[in-house]
C-alpha cells in the first residue's frame, strides 16, 4: 500500500467513485438496489472510514465512538429545528459539534493508551448516552428522541424555550417566507432529501470523505500516525511529541462520525439516544476489523457487508425458511428451521457476534488480508523460486 | 446522619456486586494477562442459571379433579409443582428457597462454562494484542447474550426472595439510631454474601498451597513452570473460579434486580471502571474500588445532592474513573509494572 504512485492513488478513487455512484444499477441484481439500504451503506462507510483513521492507523481502539454519531445526529436535527431544512447548514454543524466534543474527550482520554484508552473512552460514550436519557432531556427529548415537529405558533408563551423539543421555530425558512404543509422534509435547496437524492449527497461525501482519507493516509501526518502504531516509545525518545498527531487524527475521526450522524439525520429526521450505546460503538469496530483495519477500502466493505447482511438476515422468518428447506424430510426440517431460525431474523446479532469472534479468530487483518493472502497463493504459483527468497512479509498477520 | 448512613448501606450491595465481578475479572487477568469483555456475560449467566433452576422446581403437574367444576363447567384444574407433589414439605421449601439453592447449581455449571471458555477461546489469545482479546470476547459476549435472550425473551424476570426475608431489616433500632433506617434483608443477605465469597477467595490464594503456587504463578509464570509445576493448568482452574464468582454474584442478584440478557454488559462497563479505578491485577484493588464505587453512586443519587447536580448518579461511577486515571494513572491501588502500556 505505501510504495504506491500518487496515480495509482487516484485510479482507485477514480474506480471508487463510479462504484459508489452507480451502486443503485450494480447493486440491483443483489437486491440492494433502493436508496435507503444504500444510504446506510454509504453512512456507516463514512464512520467506518473515519474510524478507521484513528484505530488502523494509530491502534487506538476506542470503544466509544457511538457518542460522536449520536452527538453528530442531535446538532443535525436542531439546525432543522430551529433554522432550516435545507441541510448544508445542519452538515456543517453537525461537524462542528463533533469536533469539539472530540477535542474534549481526546484532550482527556489520549493521556493513556492501551486497554485504558479502550475503558476511558467507553465510560465517556455511556456518560453521553446516559446523560442524554436523563438530565439533558430538554435537549435531547429523552426516550422519545429527537424529531422535527410542526412549527410553534406565533404568540410564544413564556417558557417556550422549554417546548422546542416538540414545537419548531425554523427562523431562516420563516424569513424566506417557505410554506411547509405537514412534517417537513430535508431538502437541499429545494431538492427533497429522501430516495435517491438523499443516496446521492451522502454518496458525494463518501466520496470526498474516501478522498481525504486517502490524502490522510499518504500524508507525512499519515505516516506518523502509522509510526505511532508501531512504536510509539521509539517516537517518544527521538523526541517527538505524539499526542498532537494522535489528537488531530481523534478528532478527524470524531468529525468522520459526525458526519455520519448528520447524514442519518439529513435522511431520516430523527435522532435518538441509542445511536450512542456502546453496542453501536461495537458494531463500527466490528465493520472496520471485518473490512480489515488500516487498509484504505476495508472499512467501507465491511460496513457495507455488515449492512447488507444485516438487511437480508433481519428479513427472514420462519416462514421463508419452512419453504427452503421443504425438500427434506419433516424431522430433518424441523431441526433445520429450529437451529437457522436462531441466527435470522431477530437473531442477526448473534450471527453478527459469532462473525465477529471468526473474524478475530481466524482473520485478524480482515477481508483485504483475506484478499492478499489468496491473491499471494496465485502469486507463488507463477514464480515460486523469486517467492521463497523472501521473507513472507506482506501478510503482516501475528 | 441517618441518611449519610442509609446511603452508605444503599451501596453496599451494588458495590458487593461490583466488587464480586471486578475480582473476578482481575482474577483472569491476573492469571492470564487476558482482558475479559465477556465477564458481564458470565454473570448474565449465573442470573440465568437462577432463573432457570427457579422454572425447573416450579413445574407444574396437572391434575383434574372431576368432582368439581369450575365456572365454566369444566372440570377443575388442581396445578401442583411437581416437587411439591413428590417432596411434599420439602418441595415447598425448595421453591421457597430456589434461589440461594439455585447456587448449588450455579457453581458447577459456571465452572464448566468458565474452563471451556478458557480451553477453548481464550488459551489461542494469550499472545495475541489486548485489542484482539477485547474483541474476541466482546463477540463471545453478544453470543452468549443472544443465546440467553433466544430462550428466555427479551423482557426481565423477576425472582422472589425467600419469604423469611423478603422483608426489611430495622437495623436502625439495632444500632440506636432512629426507626427512619430499615434495609430489606435481602440486600444485608447480598452484602454478607458478597463478603463471604470475598474473603474465601483471599483465603484460597492465601493460605492454601494451591492458592500460593497461583500467586507464584502471577508475580512470575516462567520461574514456576521451570519448577516442574503445571501453571498453566491452574491458571485454567483459576479462570472457572473467577466465572463461578461471577455466576454466584449474578446468581444472587436476581431478588434485587430482575435480571435480563442486556444485565450483563450495564454491569461490565461498570466493572471494568471499577477494576482500572482499583488498580489493574490488584485484587484487594477491585474489591476496595467495587464498594467504594457503590456507596459513592449511592451517595449521587440522593435527591439534596442531585438538586445540586442534576444527572450526576448517572455519570459519577465515568466521572471518577476519568479523574482517578488521570490523576493517579496506576489506580488506588495498582502494583507496578502491571499494565504499564
Amino acid at each position: 500500500m505505501l510504495g504506491k504512485s500518487a496515480r495509482s492513488d487516484w485510479l482507485l478513487l477514480i474506480i471508487f467513485s463510479i462504484v459508489v455512484l452507480t451502486a443503485p444499477i450494480t447493486l440491483a441484481p443483489i437486491g440492494a438496489g433502493y436508496p435507503d439500504l444504500l444510504q446506510k451503506f454509504a453512512i456507516f462507510g463514512i464512520f467506518a472510514i473515519g474510524f478507521n483513521i484513528l484505530f488502523g492507523l494509530t491502534g487506538y481502539l476506542s470503544f466509544g465512538h457511538a457518542a460522536f454519531l449520536g452527538v453528530g445526529s442531535y446538532a443535525s436535527v436542531w439546525v432543522f429545528k430551529l433554522f432550516t431544512m435545507n441541510v448544508i447548514p445542519a452538515v456543517l454543524f453537525s461537524l462542528i459539534v463533533a469536533g469539539v466534543f472530540a477535542l474534549v474527550i481526546g484532550y482527556v482520554s489520549l493521556r493513556r493508551s492501551g486497554i485504558y484508552f479502550s475503558i476511558i473512552t467507553l465510560a465517556f460514550a455511556q456518560m453521553s448516552y446516559n446523560l442524554a436519557y436523563s438530565v439533558l432531556t430538554p435537549l435531547t427529548n429523552g426516550e422519545t428522541g429527537l424529531q422535527v415537529r410542526h412549527l410553534a405558533p406565533v404568540d410564544r408563551g413564556p417558557d417556550y424555550v422549554l417546548k422546542l423539543v416538540n414545537e419548531d421555530l425554523r427562523w431562516v425558512d420563516q424569513a424566506l417566507g417557505i410554506v411547509e404543509d405537514g412534517i417537513p422534509i430535508t431538502n437541499l435547496f429545494g431538492m427533497k432529501m429522501s430516495g435517491y437524492p438523499g443516496f446521492y449527497f451522502s454518496a458525494v461525501l463518501l466520496i470526498i470523505a474516501f478522498f481525504i482519507a486517502l490524502r490522510i493516509s499518504r500524508s507525512n501526518f499519515g505516516m506518523m500516525l502509522r509510526a505511532i502504531k508501531s512504536n510509539q516509545n521509539r517516537l517518544n525518545y527521538t523526541g517527538i511529541n505524539t499526542r498532537p498527531y494522535l489528537l488531530a487524527a481523534f478528532v478527524i475521526s470524531g468529525m468522520y462520525a459526525g458526519l455520519a450522524g448528520s447524514l442519518m439525520a439529513v435522511t431520516d429526521p430523527l435522532a435518538g439516544a441509542e445511536r450512542m450505546q456502546w453496542t453501536a460503538s461495537g458494531e463500527i469496530v466490528l465493520m472496520t476489523i471485518l473490512g480489515g483495519a488500516g487498509t484504505m477500502l476495508g472499512p467501507f466493505l465491511g460496513a457495507a457487508l455488515i449492512k447488507y447482511f444485516e438487511n437480508i438476515f433481519s428479513s427472514i422468518n420462519e416462514n421463508i425458511l419452512q419453504t427452503t428447506f421443504s425438500f427434506l424430510p419433516e424431522p430433518l426440517q424441523e431441526l433445520f428451521v429450529t437451529v437457522t431460525s436462531l441466527f435470522v431474523g431477530p437473531g442477526w446479532p448473534l450471527t453478527m457476534g459469532l462473525l465477529f469472534m471468526l473474524i478475530v479468530i481466524f482473520l485478524p487483518g480482515g477481508l483485504m488480508q483475506g484478499f492478499s493472502k489468496i491473491g499471494g497463493l496465485f502469486r507463488r504459483e507463477k514464480k515460486p523460486q523469486s517467492q521463497s527468497e523472501k521473507p513472507q512479509a506482506q501478510d503482516g498477520g501475528p | 446522619m441517618d441518611a449519610i448512613f442509609l446511603q452508605i448501606l444503599n451501596g453496599l450491595d451494588k458495590g458487593g456486586a461490583y466488587a464480586l465481578i471486578a475480582l473476578g475479572l482481575t482474577l483472569a487477568f491476573g492469571t492470564l494477562g487476558v482482558v475479559n469483555f465477556a465477564h458481564g456475560a458470565l454473570f448474565m449467566l449465573g442470573a440465568f442459571c437462577a432463573v432457570a433452576f427457579n422454572k425447573l422446581v416450579s413445574l407444574q403437574q396437572i391434575v383434574l379433579d372431576p368432582t368439581k367444576t369450575t365456572a365454566w363447567g369444566t372440570p377443575l384444574e388442581i396445578k401442583t409443582p411437581y416437587v411439591e407433589a413428590w417432596f411434599g414439605d420439602f418441595g415447598t421449601f425448595l421453591i421457597n428457597y430456589s434461589v440461594p439453592f439455585s447456587i448449588l447449581v450455579t457453581i458447577p455449571i459456571m465452572l464448566i462454562i468458565g474452563i471451556v471458555m478458557e480451553r477453548g477461546l481464550i488459551r489461542h489469545f494469550y499472545n495475541r494484542p489486548h485489542a484482539d482479546q477485547i474483541l474476541v470476547t466482546f463477540g463471545l459476549a453478544i453470543v452468549l447474550e443472544e443465546i440467553i435472550k433466544h430462550f428466555f425473551g427479551a423482557n426481565p424476570i423477576p425472582q422472589s426472595a425467600p419469604d423469611i426475608v423478603s422483608g426489611s431489616a430495622n437495623i436502625g433500632l439495632w444500632l440506636g439510631m432512629g426507626e427512619a433506617i430499615v434495609y430489606p434483608w435481602w440486600r444485608l443477605v447480598y452484602f454478607a454474601f458478597s463478603a463471604v465469597v470475598i474473603f474465601a477467595v483471599f483465603a484460597f490464594l492465601q493460605f492454601t498451597t494451591y492458592g500460593m503456587v497461583v500467586r507464584a504463578g502471577m508475580f512470575d509464570r516462567h520461574t514456576v513452570g521451570l519448577l516442574g509445576i503445571n501453571i498453566q493448568k491452574r491458571f485454567t482452574v483459576i479462570f472457572g473460579l473467577a466465572a463461578v464468582v461471577a455466576g454466584m454474584a449474578g446468581a444472587m442478584y436476581t431478588p434485587i434486580y430482575p435480571p435480563d440478557y442486556a444485565i450483563g454488559m450495564q454491569f461490565l462497563v461498570l466493572s471494568f471502571v471499577v477494576v482500572v479505578v482499583g488498580g489493574m491485577g490488584s485484587l484487594g484493588g477491585a474489591v476496595t474500588a467495587g464498594f467504594l464505587l457503590g456507596i459513592l453512586q449511592s451517595f449521587a443519587s440522593m435527591n439534596e445532592i442531585k438538586s445540586i447536580f442534576p444527572g450526576i448518579d448517572q455519570i459519577i461511577i465515568y466521572l471518577v474513573a476519568v479523574i482517578i486515571l488521570l490523576t493517579l494513572p496506576r489506580g488506588l491501588l495498582g502494583r507496578k509494572g502491571v499494565m504499564e502500556d
